[in-house]
């Protein structure tokens, strides 16, 4: 798999800003969120609870709930901005694999009938071609019963069946792009390895890109090439999984990778708590919580700068950091 | 699934047997002497002696529970003994006149109440929202008999568009009766005419009736819908790309109405009990009219008669809802076993 791609990446994120009113004010959920994942590549967007990684999931997949809005940015599909021009026929071109699969799918519908539901709006053939492309999909998962499941009810699969399931399904109109919100977070452990093999398999022999949203860095480094660090939504720094892992350059990276190198993110070790989104701190929103803050931490946000090898980072100081 | 309704229709027995009881001793607790009415005002002790002893009421009341449930079991229920002809003859007539009444305002409280509902929740606390909560409100508490003389006024004797009273006018006549239900047989004697007056008596009853239902209706699957729009696979449907209509018209609402459908089958005990009032008024020749005679005549034959047979067809009406929220949610029949 490539690292950074031939070409223009499938999806870019540029400038990106999320505003949701509550009755505590404005959330700025999400402020200048940009990165891309390359074609035939996979990025993972890392961080905590309350990162705003949902936000970000739901205004890729066009499902931003009521009350909000997007003051800037741009997301950009195949090069068309999907916030603004969202032609019915990218829901298709992007698939998705939901965080939870014993909720996710309708209880009193049949499988099949649910999945051909989508393909029958966003893919291009008869019923007949779409059911046989699912029973291919569902062998392709390594569903038990292939031709069967169609014909089940959720509640007929077990967990893991489910999420392979979910699997065939966001692939089942043809995407460019898979968007997969956590999906093993909710299986035991010897599943979830199975199934980001799976999905890490079926991604690369069909050459598709892959976003992959999660809270775990162990998961991360098993499925992605590329990783954005997610920090009270910002992004605080981004590059090659393997560098970043191993060499974290953000203040609050480098301090996540210390708690818990191999283990989901845990903020027992770093001081103070995650900003209410209606209350975010001026200047950088890590600052409060930076034992390497400064004066002027608390000005202007800082904007990602550019480092080698494809990496960036969202702090002036992080050189001058690494000493403290 | 066969297994299922089977089950459903073994359960219902119990719950019959215990009406045939239950009933039997209500009719027989309360005051009034059947035999001092029958016997009339004039009569003898010794004539409403007679009477008593010929119809079995002079034996201790266990005896008669026993005589009683072992004619219902022989299929026999009697004769009035007001007017001597046997029962079932005499709610045969009525029966059909009190169901197409109530199916047909079951039908309304349906149709109307679910979009309703769905449209209220998808415009959760908007204006068409608060309009469905103030029919749900005012649909409970307006008294029927009120809201029928009201309709009446209006309709029938304001504007003379929809009749007064009665279930068909009398030059008309009535198609020959196969179903009872006229709306049926009128269709299927080809006479349109027929059809249309049926009809247009319906209309009034049926919407008196139908109210409280539809306001309950409205209410459970609003609450429904907004439960189920909280949902996870909501969500998803919505990133995959499901169209608006289905989603919400097929998707959500046939997991909102599970609650709806329990809802629908309590309803219709209330209708055939609400539908006494309004035949009264509206001079409905059913049941609920026959019943509010058998009351007043102290005739106890036709009363355990119109019970058992409410009773049945109440029973009826819950395992068929049973089988249809088992037809709209898998789970249900598989739980069950």
């Amino acid at each position: 798999m490539s690292i950074m791609g031939e070409g223009r990446p499938v999806l870019s994120v540029e400038n990106l800003a999320v505003h949701i009113r509550t009755d505590a004010g404005v959330a700025r959920i999400l402020d200048d969120v940009t990165f891309a994942v390359p074609r035939g590549g996979a990025l993972g967007v890392v961080g905590e609870s309350g990162c705003g990684k949902s936000t970000l999931l739901r205004a890729i997949l066009g499902i931003l709930p009521r009350g909000a809005t997007v003051p800037k940015g741009a997301v950009l599909f195949e090069d068309r901005d999907i916030l603004t021009d969202r032609a019915a026929s990218a829901r298709g071109r992007i698939g998705f694999i939901p965080q939870d699969p014993y909720l996710s799918l309708n209880p009193v519908f049949r499988a099949g009938d649910q999945f051909l539901e989508i393909m029958r709006r966003h893919a291009p053939g008869s019923r007949r071609d779409h059911r046989d492309t699912l029973v291919e999909l569902f062998r392709a998962v390594q569903l038990p019963d292939p031709g069967g499941a169609l014909a089940k009810y959720p509640h007929q699969f077990s967990g893991g069946q489910r999420q392979r399931l979910l699997i065939a399904a966001a692939l089942a109109c043809e995407p460019a792009l898979v968007v997969a919100d956590e999906p093993t977070t909710a299986l035991d452990v010897t599943t979830q390895r199975e199934i980001l093999g799976l999905l890490r398999q079926l991604t690369t022999e069909r050459g598709l890109s892959l976003l992959f949203v999660t809270h775990d860095f162990g998961v991360l480094a098993a499925v992605c090439d590329q990783v954005a660090v997610l920090y009270a939504g910002r992004v605080a720094e981004t590059g090659p999984t393997r560098a970043v892992l191993d060499d974290p350059q953000h203040p609050y990276a480098r301090m996540l990778l210390a708690c818990h190198p191999d283990r989901a993110v845990d903020l027992l070790g770093i001081p103070g708590t995650v900003p209410a989104a209606t209350a975010q701190p001026p200047g950088c929103r890590f600052h409060p919580r930076c034992p390497a803050s400064r004066a002027d931490c608390a000005g202007v946000p800082p904007p990602l700068l550019p480092l080698a090898a494809g990496r960036a980072v969202a702090c002036p100081y992080h050189a001058e950091a690494m000493l403290g | 699934m066969a297994r299922y309704i089977l089950r459903r229709v073994l359960l219902a027995l119990p719950a019959l047997f215990g009406l045939v009881l239950l009933t039997f001793v209500l009719t027989r607790v309360i005051p009034g002497d059947p035999a001092a009415t029958l016997a009339g005002d004039s009569a003898t002790p010794a004539q409403i002696a007679d009477i008593r002893a010929r119809y079995g009421l002079d034996r201790p009341i266990w005896e008669q529970a026993l005589v009683h449930v072992k004619q219902v079991l022989t299929g026999d229920l009697g004769s009035s003994i007001f007017s001597g002809r046997p029962v079932i003859e005499e709610i045969g007539f009525r029966l059909p006149a009190t169901l197409e009444l109530t199916f047909f305002a079951l039908f309304l409280a349906t149709a109307i109440g679910i979009p309703l509902g769905v449209v209220a929740a998808l415009n959760h606390n908007g204006p068409v929202d608060q309009l469905v909560r103030l029919i749900s409100v005012g649909g409970l508490a307006i008294a029927s008999f009120w809201l029928a003389l009201m309709l009446q006024l209006v309709f029938a004797m304001e504007w003379d568009v929809l009749p007064l009273r009665g279930r068909v006018e009398v030059e008309l006549g009535t198609p020959p009766l196969r179903t009872g239900f006229l709306l049926i047989d009128s269709l299927l004697a080809g006479r349109l005419d027929q059809f249309r007056d049926a009809l247009w008596h319906l209309v009034l009853p049926a919407v008196t009736l139908c109210l409280p239902g539809l306001a309950s209706i409205a209410r459970f699957t609003r609450s429904g819908m907004l439960e189920m729009l909280q949902k996870d696979f909501v969500l998803y449907a919505r990133a995959a790309g499901y169209g608006r209509f289905r989603l919400y018209a097929i998707y959500v609402l046939r997991n909102a109405v599970t609650v709806t459908v329990t809802q629908i089958g309590l309803l219709f005990g209330a209708l055939i009990s609400g539908a006494v009032a309004v035949e009264a008024i509206y001079d409905w020749p059913g049941l609920g009219t026959y019943a509010v005679q058998a009351i007043l005549s102290a005739d106890y034959k036709a009363l355990l008669a119109v019970t058992l047979v409410v009773g049945v067809v109440y029973a009826a009406v819950n395992v068929l809802v049973d089988v249809v929220q088992a037809l709209v949610d898998p789970r249900v029949a598989e739980d069950i076993r």
